[in-house]
């Protein structure tokens, strides 16, 4: 068979927030060792208006090839406009695998293109690799993380996946390195948008809900009554986090449906979990799969939770609780 | 009239574990599966609607014979009529084919819709891309992850947060939104609703030759993806198990993981100089 084509890994460009989050850094990275497999050239994407920035960071942390669209136009995301273009992209140039961030905007505007491109996508997954053949093995989680399902797209092209951010490392910056930079003019005949902005600002609302809480402390059954659920609160006010609850609890009224983790609730993701009285049922739990160290309080040593926790503490809830309080006041410092 | 159609989701249980609060049994009636909460929301964003306005609401939904509960329980808060897709060959159909059917059955039992609100995401498989992929293959302006929003005419105007802006959007009927979890509380059906709806006979099933898919057709517009292999996580988590007096237990603890704390509220934690 002739292989003569250059075959490519493209990553999107996503660079509205690119202060807080690095997803395309650490695709562009993930892209870079999976391109040593199949010998293959990295390239970013890059859409939008004075973007010589991104165009910069991209080929210092990696990237061989930039193609960026400048233009007035594209100064605010638009989906209908990015996805129009990507098209045109994909279909003239032909890249193997397209990543995307699993950004808000990435989960919006990805499945539209793979779709406008009949091809495949897996959504926000946790793990990437690539066969010989040119395979994409894409690793995304199911049932809220408990499970992990193996992705492939066998028969269509490019393959697309969107990607946790967070998932993959970047690679330190190298202002010496260069790339090839291929700036195209904006497409003629793009149809008019059909979505206005009508208006927009920055946020800082959306940190404070309790999927995206660094610190979470979750009570169960276990806290015993209403008055003593509501101490979770003091704990969670220290370390600055919020306070989920399981279903009983919910129903019992100690707590609003808002802090209703599990399957029927919300899925958290937390970098510190505090689990008071949880038996840990699967319902729970499947909420938990993303939560990065937990610590459980039961009296039970056996109990499901406990089993799931890196560190366990055998002990009543409310013991436990008003001596970790106390003992935090007096070492944390403001 | 407007007209609005609802995409919902049968979600399973993942385990059917016995529970309850007073009889410590698992209720029968939710043993199979549940609502996904993202189509909740949805529902009720539509449900609003038709309290505002006149609005006629279809609710429809792909999956197997048990998962016309959910078009049941739709009714029983207030949707007038169900439309249940279900035959074998739609079974493990990633969301590629799932909203290439739902267009299908869309565009043949209910062209002139205003507005199609789906769910953002569903519990189980997590994508989020079946509400995009829809508005995509009837060729819709959409806005995922909406919060509110407003009618004005034939004009629908959003509020959402995403990636940290919050966002004002408008766009002509007719066009698709996914709802979020932020607002539209779900209501919950009383019991009596629930039995009037299983009375109702408002609800059509649809077998895939009834909107017109075949074999071949699922050959070429069919599922792009294949799950290969499904795994548990791997717990790589140390658990070590800390027992005592709660100063003991609370005392080892702080020592060995302040500064994982620490790292997580970004606050310093200091070592107790002045121990009781
Ligand atoms: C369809 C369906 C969906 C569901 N969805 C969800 C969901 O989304 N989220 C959810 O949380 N649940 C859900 N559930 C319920 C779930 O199955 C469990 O019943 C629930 O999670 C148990 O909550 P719990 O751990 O607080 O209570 P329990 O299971 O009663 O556990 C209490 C724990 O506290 C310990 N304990 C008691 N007293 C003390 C004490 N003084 N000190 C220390 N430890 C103590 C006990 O040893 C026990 O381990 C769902 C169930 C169904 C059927
Ligand atoms: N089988 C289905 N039947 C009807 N609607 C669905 C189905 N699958 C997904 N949806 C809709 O798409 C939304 C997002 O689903 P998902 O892409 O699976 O996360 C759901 O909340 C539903 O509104």
């Amino acid at each position: 068979m002739m292989n003569s084509r250059q075959k490519s890994i493209w990553v999107f460009g996503d660079y509205r927030n690119y202060f807080q989050n690095r997803v395309t850094l650490q695709l562009i990275s993930r892209a870079v060792d999976l391109s040593r497999i199949i010998s293959a050239e990295v390239c970013a994407v890059i859409l939008g208006h004075e973007i010589d920035e991104y165009i910069m960071e991209y080929t210092a942390h990696g990237a061989d090839r930039i193609i960026a669209v400048d233009d007035p136009v594209l100064k605010n995301y638009n989906t209908e406009l990015y996805v129009t273009l990507m098209e045109a992209l994909v279909k003239e140039r032909d890249p193997d695998i397209v990543l995307i961030g699993a950004t808000d905007f990435g989960r919006e505007f990805a499945p539209r293109m793979a779709k406008r491109l009949k091809t495949g996508l897996s959504a926000d997954c946790v793990g990437l690799d690539v066969e010989a053949d040119g395979l994409l093995i894409q690793t995304a989680p199911s049932f809220g993380g408990n499970m992990l399902a193996e992705i492939v797209t066998s028969r269509h092209r490019p393959q697309m996946a969107t990607i946790r951010p967070g998932t993959f490392k970047e690679i330190p910056h190298n202002y010496e390195r260069r790339s090839l930079v291929e700036k195209l003019p904006l497409m003629k005949n793009l149809p008019r948008p059909r979505i206005r902005l009508v208006e927009y600002e920055r946020s800082v609302e959306k940190e404070h809900t309790i999927e995206n809480a660094a610190v979470i402390v979750c009570g169960g059954r276990g806290m015993g009554n209403k008055k003593k659920f509501k101490k979770l609160n003091d704990l969670a006010k220290l370390l600055n986090g919020d306070v989920g609850a399981t279903r009983p609890v919910v129903y019992a009224g100690w707590a609003d449906h808002d802090a209703l983790v599990g399957q029927a609730g919300k899925h958290i993701k937390p970098k510190i979990l505090f689990s008071f009285g949880i038996s840990g049922a699967i319902q729970h739990t499947a909420g938990l799969g993303e939560a990065d160290f937990i610590i459980a309080v039961n009296k039970n040593p056996q109990a499901t939770m406990m089993k799931m926790a890196d560190v366990a503490i055998v002990g009543d809830t409310s013991d436990v609780l008003h001596t970790l309080i106390k003992e935090l006041r007096k070492r944390i410092r403001d | 009239m407007l007209k609005l159609i609802v995409c919902l989701k049968q979600v399973p249980i993942v385990t059917e574990l016995p529970w309850d609060e007073q009889a410590g049994t698992l209720r029968r009636d939710l043993a199979s599966g549940m609502m996904n909460l993202a189509c909740l929301h949805a529902l009720e964003a539509a449900l609003q609607i038709k309290e505002q306005y006149s609005a006629d609401i279809l609710a429809i939904t792909m999956g197997p014979p048990a998962a016309e509960e959910v078009l049941r329980e739709a009714i029983a808060l207030g949707a007038d009529r169900g439309i249940h897709l279900c035959d074998r060959i739609f079974a493990g159909s990633d969301t590629y084919a799932t909203s290439w059917m739902l267009a299908r059955t869309i565009k043949q039992e209910c062209p002139d819709y205003d507005l199609i609100l789906c769910g953002s995401y569903t519990s189980d498989s997590e994508t989020a891309q079946v509400g995009p992929q829809l508005a995509e293959e009837l060729d819709l302006p959409a806005a995922a992850y909406i919060e509110k929003l407003e009618i004005h005419g034939r004009t629908l105007r959003v509020r959402r947060l995403v990636d940290n802006f919050r966002e004002t959007l408008e766009m002509e009927f007719p066009a698709l939104v996914t709802v979020s979890l932020e607002n539209y509380k779900p209501r919950y059906a009383g019991l009596s609703g629930l039995e009037a709806a299983f009375d109702t006979g408002n609800i059509d099933r649809l077998n895939a030759a009834d909107v017109g898919i075949n074999k071949s057709a699922i050959e070429t517009d069919g599922s792009r993806t294949k799950v290969r292999k499904v795994f548990l996580r791997k717990a790589n988590k140390e658990n070590i198990l800390l027992t005592g007096t709660a100063a003991n237990v609370v005392g080892d603890f702080l020592s060995k993981y302040e500064s994982k704390i620490s790292w997580a509220i970004g606050k310093d934690i200091e070592e107790d100089r002045n121990d009781e």
